[in-house]
């Protein structure tokens, strides 16, 4: 049993905390899903998005909720409960997958690795074991709550590859969003191709008993590649450039929403591509006919794009106000309006930062499907001198940093 | 990719250092057939990365980025082709007493930092920040515009002086008395007015010194030490960053992006002369015989070979060769750069090592610095020279295997013109060695034990600059940022925009406004003139 049930901690710690804890110089910490966890290990959160970008970086993802499926019937429950089609998944593959309700709204999204024909592990921000649970009928499935059994270490980044693969010479031939079984040191590992950073990376999925002595190896084999661990700021710059959506930022979950203006449907999301082939394929899942209805009827409410603010027209309106211009990297995710050049509302950003890469303010937001054509310019409300203004902006495709690296 | 493609281009630039790509790629961009010729084997310029020992990548010459005008990372679609300039998250300045600042990204570590050495300019500092930043935010627009000409009646050149002096006056009084402070006068006293602790006055003079014959407290300091912090990275003045890849790295990612543009490169051929003919010029010769013709024809290389080599000064005006042969360059920077076994030890940080991810600066005092520049005076290098260090391995792992790492240092003073205490001229080559000592020295006087981590060790005297680059007499700015020598002045009264008395030539180097550094303001400038007259002839 790892040590966080062992007390009656509020918070939890993750079977990787003391080595977190050592690493944290600022003395901060923050909580996500009932766990401690780092904003950032330094006092430069933009240092640590670097190492992403450039070398590779170390992140506990442990927090993430996981449950194991089990059983016979697993695939076909996972069919049918799963939005995305689970029979693509083959084992020793991973899907990025969501799940929807009747109506065809979003409820969450998550990643699920296909370990053996049997086997799954599903991850997801929030509890969903009840609501799963509740959907099993006479299928043999078992789900079960591994989450913390389970620790979690991303590690990602263009050196990640060549780093690891000294520890687990296995991982140099997966692929994007496939997995295998590892040892590093005596402990048995699980590690995928999959990650929240749209770069080069690796998760590694290890026993919590197991996890200081994984993060040990890892770092041991980092040494002298600038290899660092990051916190939550620099993974939230790195998701948005990466076009990944985080709940109760880019949407939320129709579960617990108020009504349907703050719902989203999968096809708004622009996830539309998971069901390319919905009609031929005779699947019945959560959502379907809701689904089908929207693609056929046209009647998606907004569509989810890609944002890139006008650098020039932003730079001038700060200048000419007689300031200079902030490009602040840490992401905002608080709505920012958008409106055509007359002044109609038409969306609204999401997620918004300044990418250092990409060197400009990019955002993750929505707009109505009419605008969501590439190059389509809207304008982005901000406020400059207490004053509101409008900064053009166009709609570009996601992701809006996307290496090939990444899948090759 | 040594040979050009056609006999005729739209346009021709002469040197693909940073300028001339980028002023290559503006042209390519517009639609001109350009090509760009480059004497040595790789284009950069005085910006290369270069393998000088096997797995070590040095940048040889400029180390760091941060005047790059920020339009042309944009307009020339840089991030497309590996823009990526990496943050430095620490600045370390040792001290001789074995004490040391270390700045870092978070404002109250920084005054902590600095109330250890003075509670007093742990205030000061963020007044100085702030009243220097409010300066660069004025000053900006006058990087990112042709400079008007002054001796001109030309209605367009009358308006452009009177919007320039409408700028000026809409300053609040603080901003352009400082302003005039930092252009006109010496760093030392403006630091002055602000600092008590030596420590921090050093560091902060350290900037007002490079590429140039003057002491922080010399007039004209100031022009430097403000150059130095008008540069951004992401919208913060002042910041610096190193490319990856070096600043080789990013000469790369413009040579792409001029290609991408349509514009042509060729290598290992170099340029005779430009070709005139009835005042006009038509194109340029290469060494090896090889003529090619072009209506555009620019220089990407410093003043003195613009104007009297590529060209025949008899065919100049005699007050403008007059004002170039007086143009001050008398380079006074070198570089040694070393391949170390492991990051040097300082002992007051013990096994520490996270201080060496920016600039270590060896300038711990004004009294340090001036007296450096003392014995440049006389024609000597400095016994103990201050030297900006740039381990940039801690931040760039492609810059050396694993666990090693390259350490640039910038070192001054090293005049060109190195003269004996008896007043005879001495050879730089034959004090190389003795001067590449002095800087090892002075590092392992701060770094007990620096010398056993070096595997290998590259010196650059100013004369290399000169051999190797073609920066004339070695300055690393093309020109000595003094006021006399900017702005409507740059490089020389009435030659400031880019033209030159021949038609169809164009100056485009670090020679002309806004000056040197990464910065590729000129470059861009130049291209802004060109296609001016272009569209003016069509």
């Amino acid at each position: 049993m790892s040590k966080q049930q062992e007390g009656s901690q509020i918070i939890k710690t993750t079977p990787f905390h003391p080595r977190v804890e050592a690493a944290n110089q600022t003395g901060l910490w923050s909580h996500w899903a009932g766990y401690l966890v780092v904003d950032r290990y330094q006092m430069s959160e933009k240092f640590e998005y670097f190492a992403i970008r450039n070398s590779a970086g170390v992140f506990d993802s442990s927090p993430l909720y996981k449950y194991r499926i089990t059983g016979k019937d697993s695939e076909k429950f996972l069919s049918g409960v799963l939005a995305r089609n689970i029979r693509r998944c083959r084992p020793g593959q991973a899907q990025y997958t969501l799940w929807c309700d009747d109506r065809g709204f979003v409820i969450e999204d998550g990643v699920i690795l296909r370990n053996y024909a049997d086997e799954f592990l599903l991850t997801s921000a929030e509890p969903n074991l009840a609501y799963f649970k509740n959907l099993i009928g006479y299928e043999a499935v078992e789900i079960e709550d591994v989450s913390e059994e389970i620790g979690t270490l991303a590690f990602q980044g263009p050196r990640s590859r060549q780093i690891l693969q000294t520890l687990a010479p296995e991982i140099a031939e997966i692929g994007y969003f496939h997995l295998t079984e590892a040892k590093l040191g005596d402990a048995p590992v699980t590690i995928s191709r999959t990650g929240f950073t749209g770069d080069l990376g690796y998760e590694i999925w290890v026993g919590a008993d197991d996890a200081i002595a994984t993060w040990d190896r890892v770092m041991e084999a980092s040494e002298g590649h600038g290899v660092v661990p990051f916190g939550q700021t620099a993974l939230l710059m790195a998701r948005i450039e990466a076009g990944l959506l985080l709940l109760n930022a880019d949407f939320e979950s129709s579960r617990f929403a108020w009504n349907d203006e703050h719902r989203s449907t999968p096809i708004e999301l622009g996830f539309g591509w998971m069901f390319r082939d919905i009609e031929t394929e005779d699947r019945p899942f959560i959502g379907r006919n809701a689904i089908r209805r929207e693609l056929s009827e046209g009647s998606s409410r907004w569509k989810l794009v890609g944002l890139v603010i006008d650098w020039k027209e932003y730079d001038d309106k700060y200048n000419s106000a007689g300031l200079v211009p902030p490009k602040d990297h840490t992401p905002i995710t608080e709505e920012y309006m958008l409106y055509t050049d007359d002044y109609k509302r038409v969306g609204y950003a999401t997620s918004l930062m300044y990418s250092p890469i990409l060197q400009r303010h990019i955002a993750i937001g929505r707009v109505r499907p009419e605008l969501s054509v590439v190059g389509t310019r809207v304008n982005l409300e901000v406020t400059i001198n207490h004053r509101y203004e409008l900064v053009g902006t166009h709609v570009a495709r996601q992701p809006l940093f996307n290496p090939p690296r990444k899948t090759s | 990719m040594s040979t050009p493609t056609q006999r005729k281009y739209d346009a021709i630039v002469i040197g693909g250092g940073h300028n001339g790509l980028t002023n290559g790629a503006y042209l390519a961009k517009a639609g001109l057939k350009t090509l760009i010729i480059e004497r040595r084997h790789l284009v950069g310029g005085a910006a290369i990365t270069e393998e000088l020992h096997p797995g070590f990548w040095f940048t040889t010459f400029s180390y760091a980025l941060s005047l790059l005008r920020p339009d042309i990372i944009h307009e020339l679609e840089l991030t497309k082709h590996g823009f990526m300039p990496l943050l430095m998250p620490t600045t370390f300045a040792p001290m001789e007493n074995g004490d040391y600042v270390i700045f870092g990204q978070d404002r109250n570590e920084n005054v902590n930092e600095i109330a250890r050495h003075s509670k007093h300019d742990a205030d000061a500092f963020d007044q100085y920040e702030h009243d220097i930043t409010m300066v660069c935010q004025a000053l900006k627009p006058l990087l990112d515009n042709v400079p008007p000409d002054i001796f001109s009646k030309d209605p367009e050149e009358l308006v452009a002086m009177s919007a320039l002096a409408g700028h000026m006056r809409s300053l609040e009084p603080r901003v352009l008395h400082n302003a005039v402070r930092l252009l006109t006068g010496s760093a030392a006293d403006f630091l002055d007015d602000y600092f008590e602790s030596d420590i921090l006055k050093g560091y902060l003079a350290s900037s007002s010194i490079i590429g140039t014959q003057v002491g922080p407290r010399s007039q004209g300091s100031g022009l430097v030490l403000l150059y130095h912090n008008i540069g951004e990275h992401d919208g913060v003045f002042g910041a610096w960053a190193f490319h990856k890849g070096g600043n080789g790295g990013f000469t790369q990612v413009l040579a792409r992006a001029a290609q991408a543009f349509g514009a042509e490169i060729i290598l290992e051929s170099p340029v005779s002369n430009v070709i005139t003919s009835n005042g006009r010029a038509t194109g340029v010769a290469l060494e090896d015989g090889t003529e090619i013709e072009a209506d555009i024809v620019v220089s990407a290389v410093d003043p003195r070979r613009t104007f009297m080599q590529l060209v025949d000064p008899r065919e100049l005006p005699s007050d403008l060769v007059e004002n170039i042969k007086r143009f001050r360059f008398q380079g006074t920077s070198a570089k040694v750069n070393f391949a170390l076994d492991g990051l040097p030890k300082y002992p007051a940080l013990g096994d520490r090592g996270d201080q060496y991810r920016g600039f270590t600066n060896i300038g711990p005092s004004i009294d340090y610095l001036e007296r450096a520049y003392d014995e440049a005076k006389y024609g000597w290098y400095s016994s103990r020279p201050y030297i900006d260090c740039a381990i940039q391995s801690t931040i760039d792992p492609d810059m050396a295997p694993p666990g090693k790492h390259v350490m640039s240092c910038f070192v001054q003073y090293a005049p060109y013109h190195l003269k004996h205490k008896d007043g005879s001229a001495a050879d730089w080559d034959q004090e190389r060695q003795g001067f590449g000592d002095t800087v090892q020295k002075t590092l392992e006087s701060f770094f007990p034990g620096f010398s056993d981590l070096v595997l290998h060790r590259e010196i650059v005297t100013p004369l290399d600059i000169e051999r190797v680059v073609g920066l004339s007499e070695g300055n690393i700015f093309a020109g000595e940022f003094l006021a006399p020598q900017m702005f409507f002045f740059r490089p020389a009264p009435g030659w400031n925009q880019y033209r030159t008395p021949i038609d169809g030539y164009y100056q485009c180097g670090s020679g002309t406004h806004p000056g040197g550094c990464v910065m590729g303001a000129p470059g861009k400038l130049a291209s802004q003139q060109i296609l001016k007259d272009v569209s003016a002839r069509s």
